[in-house]
Formats: structure tokens, sequence, C-alpha cells
């Protein structure tokens, strides 16, 4: 196979308040041989917050930064799935509005940057599945996770809305009924956990000016994988990671019942059925101890 | 007349069953019946009424995608039944089919729920048009083709409750005025004729306002008129920004201060916005931010790593920004 070779936009909490997704992003990478560029020069994406106050500018800035992909000649890979749903929106409504696509390009041009619509952009859940493949993945498994039952957390901005996901994945992921990353799971030889808050919220958007809805969320979702036997979660996104790795003591107050599970990262989880160290992975990084290893 | 072949399949069907004046407690009836590539999930409803219990209670009226009335939820998903073929129902969800009402707490009978939350909602936001119009004028009030694109196709709401109660906050944070209500609201300020100036700020107000709105997009994958509700919540947002009537509090700094911290670094600086967004209650995330920091979680302002080619993006903010707060 042809070694894979992406623009990687890593997003902000990959450099801050996650550093061991970035880390384990990487060491992925090493694995499967992926070589990533880093486009150093991208910016924040909005998470979807900027987009509520300045819409234009979200698409200028996040035009730019697909526009640095392109350069690269690269499918952009975000390992984020707010940035996903942000970077992939903007493509979108680009691609399909050649008026707006013309507005945003006469910014762009005063920093002698051009949004082609060349670049597709897909988190990097769907370019393991899509491009290098599970059968691959489950022949590379060293250390298969046999022993342990995982809850899947797909995170809202991977599936919803589907309509706009469909167009950057080759295969259609059913928003009520994903399989990515029970896919995923069972190729590192773990057992999935089928439970229902496993497509719901986790809360992180309104974890500031609504506490109580996104602790409940939180809450929810954990007790939800705990009832059904899991041992731990894994997740695509660094921001659901952050609600229910970092949060689980107000997530806990909220629905009157102690909750917390160790919480991986998807990058995490492929890394360990890989071989990689537990260092390598951060593990060290969690708030909610990863007491398995 | 259709050229495809009309095929058969088996379906079990798992229905909840509820009356509010027997029962103490809901139950399940199982069904199973050979389902037809043609039929919707409404015919479906009808058969189990005409051939199995004719005590099984829905609502149902236009069977044409207009009423609203026969919103249910199909495996947890909201669905509205007339207009949902059961070859898609089956797609996604394989033979075993779950029927429900659309909030099993608020149902009377079956799949007939008690509205009224929803209708409080709806009618909580002046959904209607407010404006000095002659009632007898000379010639017709025209909008314009222009204008009324702004509207975005909010005014297809048929109000079935799909995105209602597919939203998770309306169950959560009970003050919350929920997907339809903002889309009702939405149609009648995106109206240029409309003159109402508290519509937008009742709607923008924190806990029941688009504020507390959790970004799921449940609501856009459930909507059977495809509204795009959640859309419909963020040019709500932008429109009290547009508008000057945004409030200066801990959602709307939320929102600014991506801005701040993009000009400055060309990323977030997610300590700076927390702090700017909440102020002097920063203290309460204190717990928090010291765990993480034990843990290597929390970067220091002075060592972030700025966005290469910095420049650029200011010079972008510069020329690109269309609102001040």
């Amino acid at each position: 196979m042809k070694k894979l070779k992406y623009a990687l936009f890593t997003g902000c909490t990959a450099k801050q308040s996650t550093p061991e997704q970035m880390m384990s992003t990487m060491a992925v990478a090493r694995k499967l041989n992926i070589e990533m560029i880093e486009l150093t020069e991208a910016s924040c994406c909005g998470a979807s917050h900027l987009q509520d106050y300045d819409d234009f500018l979200s698409l200028v800035l996040n035009a730019r930064n697909i526009a640095y992909a392109e350069k690269h000649g690269l499918t952009m890979v975000t390992i984020c799935n707010t940035c996903q749903l942000n970077t992939a929106m903007t493509k979108h409504r680009l691609d399909k509005n050649p008026e707006l696509k013309a507005r945003v390009n006469e910014k762009l041009a005063e920093v002698g940057l051009e949004y082609k619509g060349t670049s597709n952009v897909i988190h990097f859940l769907y370019a393991i599945i899509d491009d290098f493949g599970l059968d691959k993945i489950k022949e590379m498994v060293v250390k298969p996770l046999s022993q342990f039952n995982i809850a899947p957390f797909y995170g809202c901005h991977n599936i919803r809305p589907s309509e706009l996901h469909d167009e950057s994945h080759k295969q259609k992921e059913n928003p009520y009924k994903p399989t990515s990353l029970d896919d995923l799971i069972i190729a590192c030889g773990g057992k999935n956990v089928d439970y229902e808050e496993k497509t719901k919220c986790c809360g992180f958007h309104v974890e500031l000016q609504a506490p109580h809805t996104a602790a409940v969320l939180t809450g929810t979702a954990i007790a939800g994988a705990t009832d059904n036997n899991a041992d731990m979660m894994v997740t695509p996104c660094p921001l659901c990671h952050l609600k229910l790795d970092t949060q689980t003591k107000s997530a806990s107050e909220a629905i009157g019942r102690e909750v917390s599970l160790p919480v991986l990262h998807m990058q995490q989880m492929v890394g360990l059925a890989l071989g990689c160290t537990p260092a390598e992975l951060g593990l060290k990084h969690h708030v909610t101890d990863v007491n398995f290893i | 007349m259709s050229t495809n072949t009309i095929t058969t399949q088996k379906v079990n069907f798992k229905v909840f069953r509820f009356n509010a004046d027997e029962d103490y407690l809901p139950y399940y009836e199982n069904y199973t019946m050979d389902i037809t590539s043609e039929e919707v999930v409404l015919d479906v409803l009808n058969r189990i009424k005409w051939d199995h219990d004719g005590s099984f209670s829905y609502r149902r009226s236009c069977r044409h995608g207009i009423c609203g009335a026969c919103a249910i939820k199909v495996n947890g998903r909201s669905t509205l039944a007339c207009k949902e073929s059961m070859t898609t129902m089956i797609e996604y969800f394989g033979n075993e089919i779950t029927l429900e009402p659309l909030s099993t707490k608020r149902a009377i009978k079956d799949m007939i729920i008690d509205k009224g939350d929803f209708w409080d909602k709806h009618a909580a936001v002046t959904p209607y048009l407010v404006a000095d119009i002659d009632e007898c004028p000379s010639c017709e009030n025209l909008v314009s083709p222009h204008d009324a694109e702004e509207l975005d196709e909010a005014d297809l709401c048929i109000q079935c409750g799909a995105c209602h109660y597919a939203c998770p906050v309306v169950d959560i944070n009970h003050d919350f005025f929920g997907p339809a209500a903002f889309v009702a609201a939405y149609r009648f300020e995106s109206d240029v004729r409309d003159s109402d100036g508290e519509r937008l700020i009742n709607v923008n107000e924190e806990k029941q306002g688009v504020w507390d709105c959790v970004k799921c997009f449940e609501c856009a994958e459930v909507c059977p008129k495809d509204i795009n509700p959640i859309n419909k919540i963020t040019k709500l947002h932008q429109m009290a920004f547009q508008r000057g009537v945004a409030k200066n509090n801990v959602a709307t700094r939320h929102a600014v201060g991506f801005l701040h911290s993009i000009k400055k670094y060309g990323v977030l600086d997610e300590g700076g916005l927390v702090l700017y967004s909440e102020g002097a209650h920063i203290v309460k995330h204190i717990p928090v931010a010291l765990q993480m920091f034990r843990k290597g979680k929390i970067v220091m302002p002075w060592n972030i790593v700025k966005s290469d080619k910095l420049d650029e993006i200011q010079k972008l903010i510069k020329s690109s920004s269309t609102v001040k707060f």
C-alpha cells in the first residue's frame, strides 16, 4: 500500500488541555506509517462559538485553514469532532455556494491565499477506517484489548448532521446506529458495549453558560456506560474527553450518583493495541486514572 | 405508477402501550407483521389498530406531512409517521422496531402525549407578526422574493414536535424554549414586516434562550421538513449581536472570547477564554483547574504556541469582521 500522507489540523485542545491526544495521534501515525504534515499556520476553528458571533469571519478563517491543506495537495485530517464539523461545514457551504466562495476568496486574496475546494476534510477515525482499513489494523494488533468491555462514545459532531458527514466519508454512518468506533474497538480486540447514550451529547459546549445541563449530560453518559458493564469509554473527540475525564465530580453531583470511568482517546486505544507504551500515549495526563494499565 | 418491485419482509414491532386512566405503568406489546417496501410508519400504526387492537391510540390527520399530528419515536428517533418509509427505518434499525410516543413520560394513551409544554413555549416566543399594518390597505403588503428568502424556510415548520422531544436540553432545563420555538421566533424575527422589539431579547435570555443550546444537532437530524432548527438558533445568536441587543453575560462573552483569543494567538487560549467569559466567577473552576494542572493539562499563556503567520490571521480579522460587541 502507498504510504498515507495527510495535512494534520490539530485543533487547539491537542496543544493545551489534551496533550495526550497529540502524543497518541503521532504515536499511532508512526505505527501505521502514516505521514502527518502539521498545519502550523492554522487558526482555531471557532468551535461553533465564533460562528454564533460572526459567521462570515469564521468562514474566512476556516477557509484559510483548508487553503493550507490544499497548498500541500493533501487531505486535511482533523482529530477533534468540533474541528471536523466547523471545517467540513465551511467546505460544504463554500463548495455549494459560488457567490459566498467568491466573497471569502476576495478576503483570502489579501493574504495571498485561495480556497479552491480541492482537499477533503476527514476525521482521523474515518481516515483510519476508509484509507488504512480495519482489517490491516487487526493484523497489526500485538496486544489485543480482549479483557475489556469498551463503551464507544461517538460525540455529536462526528455523526450529526449526517448529511454533512456523508460527504467526507466513504462509508455512510447511521447517526442512530453508528458502527465506526464499535468496529475499531472490535479490530483492537476489545468487546464493544452497546448503550443508549453512545450517540448522545456530553454537554461540553454549555459547560460555562449552562453548567447543570452539561453536568447531567456527562453524568448520564458515564452512568449508561457503567450500567452496561463498561470497563472504560473511548471517544474520537477531545472535547467529549475533557467532559468525561475531568468533570466527573460535578457530573456525579448532578445525577445524584457517583460515576467515573477511565476514558481513552480513540488514538490511545489503537495505540495500546498496537503495542505503544503508556508513556508514548500520554496516559498520565488523564484526570480519571487509567488504572488498568 | 412505480415500476419498482414491491418486496415484503417480516418485522417484529415492540409497541409502547399505556392508558393514563387505567394503568400505573406503561408496558410493551409485541406484534409481528409482513411489511411491504411501500409502507410508511403510519400504515403500521393503522394496521395495529385495524388488525390487532382497536383500542390502540395515536394522532393522525392529513397523511401528507402537513398537519404534524403523527410524530412518534421509532427506535428512539423522532419521526413523522406519515412521511417516514418503513424501508428506511428497516435500513436504519433492522427488523426489530420499537414504536414509542415522542415523550414516554408525557404519554396519555399509547402514542398520544400531552404536548402542553411544547405549545406553552411556542406561545412564549410571540409566534406571530407584530406589525403596524393598515387593516384595510389599498394594495397588498408586498414582500420581495429577496426578503422572503431571509426566512430560510422557517415558515415550513408544522409544529410536529419531533425536534422538541429529540432535544436533550428540554427535559433537563424546563425553562428552555426548545428548537421548534426558536424556529418560530426566527421565522418572525427574519420577516421584514415585523417590528417586535422584545422577541429577540426574549429568546436570547439565559436559561430559556438560545444560549443554552448544547449544539448536538439532534434537531437538524430529525426535522421532517428539513428546516435545520439549529441553523436558525445560530442565526438568532448572530442577530442579537448584529442588532446590538446581545447582553453582556457569560454566554455572549464565551462567543466573543474566541475572537479575542484568535486575534492574539491564532489559536485558543483556553484559560483566557474561561477567565474572559466567567470574570470573577472563575473561582468555581479552580478545583478542576488544579487537578488538570497537576496532570499537565494547563498551558500558561506565555507558553501557548501561536499560529505561524499570525499576521495573516490578524489581517483577515480586521478586514472580514462583520460585527462588534
